[in-house]
């Protein structure tokens, strides 16, 4: 479903992507690890194009993304991305902050993007908050309505960078709750964390990255518990 | 006749003529306002372009403007435009003081205006563009449902700022005949000489004027705040 063969990313004389290759199946949740800096964030943020990549190919469905002709506003539709700070709308309600892109993007009447809107509330466990501003809400219910909003525009594919670092502890298990269960739906997901318990639970796959590459990539159990290159072992052993 | 009753006396005669001209200056004013809006926020998004001729463009507009004296300004599109026009065309181009002060001002303010709403949306978090972006609004859209609104509250206090200083400049337009606030006061006291009461008269007006509209920016400011929280 996704392909990313030999994918690079500089910024001016900094080389952040150098060269990455990897395949996401349908219904597959992976998980991307690594230490700060070694460019997960930005492979992510390849992924729907919010940067460009400087060369390489991906393809998502079919389509190859970095094609001239690729109507990018289109691809992004079927991805759907969830940022470590939110980002929510923060002059919109929890209702309007899920209903607004199906009704400019994808013109749905008010009526039927507030229904889609509700529906994903409910789904995210915030029913009784529609009404709320972000400010209101606490860091975990902002999260939640994040992933709604992006859940909104029915993506294939959900991309999550760090999606519980910024929350206080108690709050990161009603977020990891609601991806668990997206998961468990068949949703194909990229997530970029440091919960390793998710990644045990949930992940099909884990992709070790540093310095730019994927450094080792397998099956959450092979790779936490018999990581097999040097700098796996040497990262799993700070973090675990 | 003593002094109080000198006073008194010109400023109760005055003060009917000085209402009517501080009508025109809020006529003038406002126009300009809601133009230089307009004007604005094109110049300001055009800075911001990824086009470098209309960022260019837009760019030179705002230099040239705030570079240069809202008097020769108004000099230029009053006098210099019909002067123009004549020298092309072979006919008389007269324009009408109000008209010519209201285009001034407008591209005056404009240039201003730009400035806030630059300075408003780079202040909108950049992630607020990402989130758009990546459900799928194009970039005219991100701009006019995510950005512009949060842009919009932040330079309402910058705004309100600038319609006081437009109108206090306003005055300059005294100098093309305009019967605005301080036209109206020169034309008084050149047949009284009563500048002293005459002059205290207008400036109490400008006061008045320029308080109600910071009072009405405080209100604006703290009623968004309130829809901002509540
Ligand atoms: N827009 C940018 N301009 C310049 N450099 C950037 C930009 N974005 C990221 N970088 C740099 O690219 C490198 C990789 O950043 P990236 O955010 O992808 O890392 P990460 O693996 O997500 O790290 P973290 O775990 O801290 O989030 C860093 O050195 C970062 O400073
Ligand atoms: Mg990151």
């Amino acid at each position: 479903m996704i392909v990313v063969k030999n994918l690079y990313k500089d910024f001016g004389n900094l080389k952040v992507l150098k060269g990455v290759n990897t395949f996401i199946k349908e219904q597959e949740v992976v998980v991307v690890i690594g230490p700060s800096g070694s460019g997960k964030s930005t492979f992510l943020r390849c992924l729907n194009l919010l940067e460009e990549p400087t060369s390489g190919e991906i393809i998502i469905d079919g389509v190859n993304l970095l094609d001239k002709n690729t109507d990018i506003n289109k691809v992004r539709q079927g991805l759907g991305m969830v940022f470590q700070r939110f980002n929510l709308f923060p002059h919109m309600t929890a209702l309007e902050n899920i209903s607004i892109a199906p009704m400019k993007v994808k013109g749905l009447s008010r009526e039927e993007a507030e229904k889609i809107a509700r529906d994903l509330l409910a789904k995210v466990d915030l029913r009784d908050k529609e009404d709320y501003l972000p400010d209101q809400l606490s860091g975990g219910q902002q999260q939640r309505v994040a992933i709604a909003r992006a859940l909104a525009m029915q993506p294939k594919i959900m991309l999550f960078d760090e999606p519980t670092s910024a929350l206080d502890p108690e709050m990161v298990g009603e977020v990891l709750a609601v991806m668990k269960n997206l998961a468990k739906e068949g949703m194909t997901m990229v997530v970029v964390t440091h919960e390793m318990g998710f990644a045990k639970e949930v992940g099909d796959r884990v992709l070790f990255m540093d310095e730019g590459v994927i450094v080792e990539e397998g099956s959450p159990e092979e790779l936490f518990n018999n990581p097999k290159h040097p700098r796996t072992k040497s990262f799993l052993s700070k973090i675990l | 006749m003593n002094v109080l009753e000198y006073y008194a006396k010109h400023l109760g005669a005055v003060f009917p003529s000085l209402l009517r001209g501080a009508v025109l200056t809020i006529q003038v004013t406002a126009l300009s306002e809601m133009f230089g809006i307009i004007i604005g926020m094109f110049a300001g998004l055009g800075k911001l372009s990824k086009n470098k001729i209309i960022k260019g463009f837009c760019g030179a507009y705002v230099d040239l403007i705030r570079g240069t004296p809202l008097l020769v300004q108004v000099f230029l599109i009053y006098f210099g435009l019909p002067n123009l026009v004549l020298q092309i065309t072979g006919n008389r181009f007269p324009i009408d003081p109000f008209v010519a002060a209201v285009w001034a001002c407008s591209i005056n303010s404009g240039a201003y205006v730009a400035e806030i709403f630059r300075s408003g949306i780079q202040s909108i978090e950049k992630g607020q563009m990402e989130a758009a972006r990546s459900l799928g609004m194009n970039k005219i859209q991100a701009m006019r449902y995510i950005i512009l609104p949060q842009a919009f509250r932040r330079i309402i206090p910058p705004l309100g700022n600038e319609f006081i200083a437009l109108m206090k400049d306003t005055s300059i337009l005294s100098a093309i005949g305009l019967e605005e606030l301080v036209r109206k006061g020169q034309l008084y006291t050149s047949s009284t000489f009563a500048s002293f009461p005459v002059y205290t008269g207008v400036m109490l007006i400008y006061l008045v004027m320029t308080m109600t509209v910071s009072r009405f920016v405080t209100y604006m400011e703290r009623r968004l705040k309130v829809i901002d929280r509540s």
